[in-house]
């Protein structure tokens, strides 16, 4: 572990040939993808494409059956230990935030420094109001994620995964489940946490979002990256015609 | 053009849509078939209910010793009076029954104070109330501990020996069944095909049959110098029957839990007992209170089965007094008051699980 460590010092995420199936069905094939720290990442596709497949196998909600994923240095194995040493440097977003409904704001935000890095209350609590400061919702605090608008629900959510100080985070569309007037507030805070040097992989559609803050875009069709670049080139110049039929659907109008 | 300069102050609303008397005519009297019903239902409620109150009280009799007490023109509280404290304590020695009158103090005492909101330090008192109190009652009630008569569990009986069944069959169901319910839903096929049988198997035998194996039928199997209590026995066999249904009731509440609450949980790094226990059960737990209760409440009436194999819980101990040949022919009196004590328990236990549910509720669930 430690000459990997020396070796890819810089590499946050790498995947390496991995490929997976459902059943018969083939969602991810041979995927190579290394992520330098700080670097961020915006994944897109159609619909079904693997993308959200491929970046759940990072933290290992789902399960990969062939090929290596390495997060921080650590190889990903099946040993229920590694992967939750992993999952703790790994910050996830999900599409419909997932938050804790029978806990306030504030529990949601506390629960896991509390039980699983364990700190005391009082710390857990000061850490969870500094990043709802962050995130513009602090006053909520005390509310249930039930009494909240769903722009606010997914703030939460950050803020949430933010408390376990991760080296990496994942959003596996953030916005798609976000009435239109929120997806801004949504962005706004994603952008800041890309300005602070945060490793991100974002799952999205928000190709405004993409060209602010990607350092490269990746295209997925069929369980395959199909092309690979940074913003400007992926937008202006796209290689393949898969690439070009897809941006010139979602922004042809 | 449209324009209001002023705003229109609000105004009560009409006699006609406010008040007893709208609500009269929109729920009984909305029209003429609906008028006669009520009116039939009246009538019903007339026939049923004056001649009862007549029975149980105007003409009842309540002081006396013994049949001749009693007019007969009503009912004859006498004979539950006369009866009471066997009704109560079952064969319990009657210059022991301060024992069980100070576990009953602290039996309700304990769930008043869970029960009621204001009260300080819950988790204390939960904690004495399972871990504590349990063998506080057993020293008291059974003896032979500092120089207390020994009562075997024999004599123990009537509305004592009821809570002691239901509170410990619900008490130590709870438990079994969130882990059978946790097992049926495991990956491993060995912890998985356990639940499924142990729940099936439990769950398609009648409690009755249960109870009779338990008797009969354990003693048997045993070696001969094994001997377990009859009473044991019995809350062995109550506890396994009740957690097999537990399971099935907190497996279907698990089940409504969003796929991404776990993944939620998971993804912020805990392990699957605080996935579990902080996350996926407490919202499990508080769907299925209706669930919960509803087991419980049938519980509490199934231990009345307790009688076939020779202990004499609340019923028993009734239909036991009826044979009485000084008391022949007081039957009513004795199942009215069997049914109203049973039913005084199972709807506090209604009452608060609709309590607890409005209590915690959050809000929608996302």
């Amino acid at each position: 572990m430690a000459q990997t460590a020396i070796d890819n010092a810089d590499l946050m995420v790498e995947m390496h040939n991995v490929n997976k199936w459902y059943g018969d069905f083939h969602v991810l094939r041979d995927i190579n993808l290394q992520v330098r720290r700080g670097e961020r990442i915006v994944i897109c596709g159609p619909s079904g494409s693997g993308k959200s497949t491929m970046i759940r196998c990072i933290n290992h909600l789902e399960e990969h059956q062939q090929g290596d994923i390495t997060v921080g240095g650590v190889p990903l194995t099946q040993d229920v230990k590694r992967i939750e040493q992993i999952r703790r440097s790994v910050g996830m977003v999900f599409q419909h935030f997932n938050l804790f409904p029978h806990l306030s704001v504030l529990e949601n935000c506390c629960i896991a420094p509390m039980w699983v890095q364990k700190k005391p209350r009082k710390e857990a609590e000061e850490l969870a109001m500094q990043y709802l400061e962050r995130v513009r919702i602090a006053e909520q605090a005390l509310k249930y994620p039930g009494q909240l608008s769903g722009g606010q629900q997914q703030r939460v959510a950050i803020a949430r995964s933010l408390c376990m100080h991760p080296e990496v985070m994942l959003f596996d569309e953030p916005t798609s489940a976000l009435d239109p007037e929120m997806i801004k507030e949504v962005l706004d805070v994603m952008v800041e946490l890309a300005e602070e040097g945060m490793t991100m992989l974002c799952v999205t559609h928000e190709m405004g979002f993409a060209k602010t803050v990607a350092d490269r875009v990746i295209f997925m069709d069929q369980g395959q990256i199909i092309e690979e670049n940074a913003p400007e080139p992926f937008f202006n110049d796209p290689q393949s015609e898969r690439t070009q039929l897809f941006l010139s659907q979602i922004l042809g109008h | 053009m449209i324009h209001n300069r002023d705003m229109i102050p609000e105004r009560p609303a009409p006699k006609s849509v406010i008040g007893p008397l709208a609500w009269l005519r929109a729920n009984l009297f909305n029209g003429p078939i609906n008028s006669l019903f009520t009116l039939i239902g009246l009538y019903l409620v007339y026939l049923l209910f004056v001649p009862a109150i007549q029975w149980a009280f105007i003409n009842a009799d309540w002081i006396g010793t013994s049949r001749d007490d009693c007019s007969r023109e009503g009912a004859c509280w006498v004979f539950v009076n006369a009866r009471f404290s066997q009704f109560i304590y079952g064969l319990y020695p009657s210059e022991e029954t301060w024992r069980p009158n100070i576990i009953f103090a602290g039996f309700f005492t304990l769930i008043a104070w869970l029960a009621i909101p204001r009260l300080p330090l819950k988790r204390w008192v939960a904690a004495f109330a399972l871990l504590a109190f349990p063998v506080i009652a057993f020293v008291l009630l059974h003896g032979g501990y500092f120089n207390l008569t020994v009562v075997p569990t024999s004599q123990w009986g009537g509305l004592m020996l009821t809570l002691l069944l239901a509170t410990v069959g619900m008490i130590a169901a709870l438990p079994i069944g969130i882990m059978l319910a946790l097992g049926r839903r495991s990956e491993m096929p060995i912890v998985k095909s356990f639940c499924v049988v142990f729940i099936e198997f439990w769950r398609g035998v009648p409690l009755i049959t249960i109870l009779f194996m338990a008797s009969v039928m354990l003693p048997l199997f045993l070696p001969g110098d094994i001997n377990i209590d009859r009473l044991v026995r019995a809350l062995i066999g109550i506890t396994l029957f009740q957690s097999a249904y537990m399971a099935e009731v907190i497996r279907g509440g698990l089940q409504a839990i969003p796929k991404g609450q776990e993944e939620a949980a998971a993804a912020l790094g805990m392990t699957y007992w605080k996935r579990m226990g902080l996350i996926v059960l407490p919202q499990a737990l508080k769907m299925m209170i209706p669930g919960i209760v509803n087991t419980f409440i049938s519980l509490f009436k199934d231990t009345t089965l307790v009688m076939i194999i020779g202990l004499f819980d609340l019923l028993g101990i009734v239909q036991a007094a009826l044979s009485d040949s000084r008391w022949l022919g007081f039957s009513l009196e004795g199942y009215v008051f069997a049914a109203f004590m049973f039913w005084i328990f199972c709807f506090s236990m209604s009452r608060y699980s609709q309590y607890l549910e409005r209590k915690l509720h959050t809000g929608h669930r996302n």
